[in-house]
């Protein structure tokens, strides 16, 4: 007779099948049997954060980082409902995620138990799927599929919800094979016919553009690099969205920098005046198109995707191809060398005019900014921090905000998986646990969380985690005591009526660090700034580095409202000729 | 009223509505119902009707006919949207013009009133397949199958032939001829 395991250690039994090497999670009544088996095995380490969607942030920092799927262990009710943030988080940006969740026993569900809560039902519409294990039978077979329904496809959060009772039972737990057959819910069956096509769009282009964005990243390392080859193979301009960033290097001269909302007046115009647009990975989220109305009407659309959901959802497209990035832009580059092995030479000539009309594009020197002697401008701030560090191979996360546009705009990355950023949800707070999360997955590496002061504050309470499990995070906080885009809106839109959007009350930073028992280091002018990075960096302990920036800087260059792409408001010197119409207003 | 000053995007112009019957093969689990509702709900789709039932126990499979109004986009993205969920196994799409379809919705009518009025009732059901399934001498309950149209049209013409309570069901659909829906 085979020998009999609880729920509990069927479930770390699973977990390391999945080689799963960090849970990040809270204890709590419905998951204590779960939380008692933890110290029977040694090669799962257990990361106790101090809030459960922080446990969330830093599984999906870790999952975005490594590639790997985050593991989150949460209690029942009030433990299910704090994840539920990240989950949805995790679902708009397609990070893989397994979530754990404790259950009030079986004969209780439905009596308003103590702590219980419709946990599968709440967290339905925010995960790709969800379990409540109801026999102790289905619970490995249930885990494992949890782990495969995150990680293929299009990945995203799931949830297995597993009452108390059932984590005491007992059952056999059958020896454990990774299927190759997949769910049946994974497209990679696009035709050779829908590549010749695209080649043939491709050669017949004047003005082609790539657009590509976070798919690029989840199809893996070797996307990325099949994209720089398939890039010098075309010799066309590339663009990419905020999750894109990294995929191709952002200092590389066929790089246009990031488009969309705050993106740059070369990439956002180069998208409006196109005639062949490829989408790789992306999926023609509204802070990209604009007006969709008059979104790039001249231009062929390629789309690229793993989702065939993400097809014609936003976009009408030309030539839609469902599959792995990858294995497309393998495809497309084979062709190419297959059919026109001179493309690159026969192109040039025919694309060289759309190449200086994008030079002329770049001499507006869109993300420029009037630099000050006496206060730091945050894209200052950030210039001399991407410079600091661009030899380190730095891995940067950000909260949501001014701050996290400017990071983009102005740090610029040269491989994926070093950027982690909350898009979709834009969830401020992200960013310090999801530094959390990366520094676990890679503890020798320099992680900063590229932060502003009222972001900051909403998960604050993780540099705790920090200091307990010595991870030597940098929170690099914009200081401009603003909820800054609220303020930048309201400026700009609502008749400079500042509505709730200033921090009368705020901490001291630096005592804050030193309260929690990590570092802190504030900077107030130009002079020191460089001095008080290099010190940030070379502490090998958690920092909060205090930015005190200034308080009135908008980001620019901005698409406002009720504009299509190639109208653009640009910076303070622009801005004059340039003012919002009353319509505009309802736009953003 | 003002405009309102916060929204990013404009709606863009309003596309005709065609209806729809999408047929949804899924895995008879619990919460499986919640979750193909939930998604119509959840991304503004629209329910006119909904039938769901068992079909198969052997394989644990149930069939959802949902009747639905949308534009192409939004049907397709339905399809799409559905075809994503775990459970389910496949999604068939017909047009209520569709001639290759059969669409049926089932009725109960209760009428009080006097024989007279009972039998020019059953006169009237009578081209929809009416059945007598209850009778006492004040009332009777008939059954009927019928496009959803053809029961609206019953509903309010019968008022005066003492109809007092209705009870229907959603639509359910099949093809025509030898084939099935693979």
């Amino acid at each position: 007779m085979p020998k009999l395991l609880s729920g509990a250690e069927i479930v770390f039994k699973c977990l390391e099948d999945q080689n799963v090497e960090f849970i990040f999670g809270y204890p709590g009544g419905a998951v204590l049997p779960i939380y008692d088996e933890l110290k029977n095995h040694s090669s799962i380490k257990h990361i106790l954060v101090r809030h459960e969607q922080g446990a969330g942030h830093a599984a999906e920092g870790y999952a975005r980082s490594s590639g790997k799927p985050g593991v989150v262990l949460v209690t029942s009710g009030p433990g299910a409902t704090n994840v539920v943030t990240a989950l949805t988080d995790a679902y708009m940006d397609s990070v893989p995620l397994v979530c754990i969740s404790g259950q009030v026993p079986t004969h209780l569900i439905g009596t308003d138990a103590f702590q219980e809560c419709d946990t599968t039902g709440i967290t339905r519409p925010c995960t790709k799927h969800n379990w409540l294990v109801k026999d102790i039978k289905d619970l490995s077979k249930i885990i494992h599929k949890a782990f495969e329904v995150a990680t293929t496809g299009r990945p995203g959060p799931v949830l297995v919800d597993i009452p108390k009772d059932i984590q005491f039972q007992k059952t056999d737990y059958p020896k454990f094979k990774k299927k190759n057959k997949l769910n049946g819910k994974v497209h990679n069956h696009f035709l050779q016919k829908e590549i010749d096509e695209l080649v043939k769009l491709m050669s017949k282009s004047k003005k082609p553009i790539f657009y590509t964005g976070g798919g690029v990243i989840n199809s893996g390392p070797k996307a990325s690099e099949l994209l720089r080859e398939l890039v010098a193979a075309t010799g066309f301009p590339i663009t990419s969205t905020l999750q894109g960033l990294g995929c191709f290097p952002g200092d590389d001269n066929n790089f246009l920098g990031m488009l969309g909302m705050h993106g740059t007046y070369e990439a956002n115009n180069a998208m409006h005046d196109c005639d062949l647009m490829i989408n790789i990975g992306a999926r023609f989220d509204d802070r990209i198109t604009g007006k969709i109305d008059e979104f790039s009407p001249k231009s062929k659309k390629v789309h690229i995707d793993i989702d065939p959901s993400s097809i014609n959802k936003n976009i009408k497209v030309d030539l839609p191809i469902v599959g792995d990035v990858q294995s497309v832009i393998s495809s497309i580059i084979k062709t190419i060398k297959r059919t026109k092995p001179n493309f690159v030479k026969s192109n040039k000539q025919q694309i060289s005019k759309w190449w200086e009309q994008i030079g002329k594009w770049r001499e507006k020197k869109s993300l420029d900014y009037i630099n000050s002697n006496e206060t730091i401008k945050p894209q200052y701030a950030v210039q001399r921090l991407y410079e600091l560090t661009k030899n380190k191979d730095t891995f940067i996360t950000t909260e949501v905000g001014q701050h996290q546009m400017w990071a983009a705009q102005h740090y610029k990355f040269d491989k994926p998986n070093r950027w982690m950023t909350s898009g979709g949800l834009g969830t401020m707070g992200y960013g310090l646990p999801a530094a959390v999360g990366v520094q676990i997955a890679h503890p020798k590496k320099l992680v900063v969380d590229i932060a502003g002061e009222a972001s900051v504050l909403m998960t604050i309470q993780e540099m705790s985690t920090a200091v307990q499990y010595n991870l030597p995070i940098k929170i690099f906080i914009l200081n401009n005591e603003y909820m800054g885009m609220v303020r930048q809106w309201q400026e700009l839109l609502h008749e400079k009526n500042y509505s709730e959007s200033y921090t009368a009350a705020l901490p001291d930073f630096v005592k804050l660090a030193e309260a929690y028992g990590c570092v802190g280091i504030r900077a107030k002018t130009p002079d020191e700034l460089d001095d008080k990075i290099i010190e940030m960096i070379n502490t090998d302990r958690p920092v909060i580095f205090d930015c005190l920036v200034d308080k009135q800087e908008n980001c620019f260059p901005m698409i406002p409202s009720g504009k299509p792409h190639n109208q653009m408001l640009l910076g303070p010197k622009d801005q004059e000729q340039n003012k919002i119409t009353g319509k505009g207003k309802t736009l953003v | 009223m003002t405009k309102s000053k916060s929204a990013y995007s404009v709606a863009g112009k309003k596309e005709k509505l065609d209806t729809h019957i999408i047929v949804v093969w899924v895995d008879n689990e619990a919460g499986v119902l919640a979750r193909v509702v939930g998604l119509f709900s959840g991304r503004g789709y629209n329910i006119e009707s909904l039938a769901v039932a068992e079909i198969d126990s052997k394989l644990n499979i149930s069939r959802i006919t949902i009747v639905t109004t949308g534009t192409p986009q939004v049907i397709d993205q339905i399809k799409l949207q559905l075809k994503k969920l775990v459970p389910v196994h496949k999604v068939a799409d017909f047009k209520r013009e569709d001639k290759q379809v059969i669409f049926k919705e089932m009725a109960l009518f209760k009428f009080v009133g006097n024989n007279n009025k009972r039998g020019k009732a059953l006169n009237a059901c009578k081209k929809y397949n009416a059945v007598i399934l209850d009778k006492t001498n004040k009332s009777c309950v008939i059954q009927i199958t019928a496009l959803r149209r053809e029961i609206d049209k019953m509903s309010k013409n019968l008022k005066k032939f003492g109809l007092i309570s209705v009870s229907r069901t959603g639509a359910v659909a099949m093809t025509r001829g030898a084939e099935t829906f693979k």
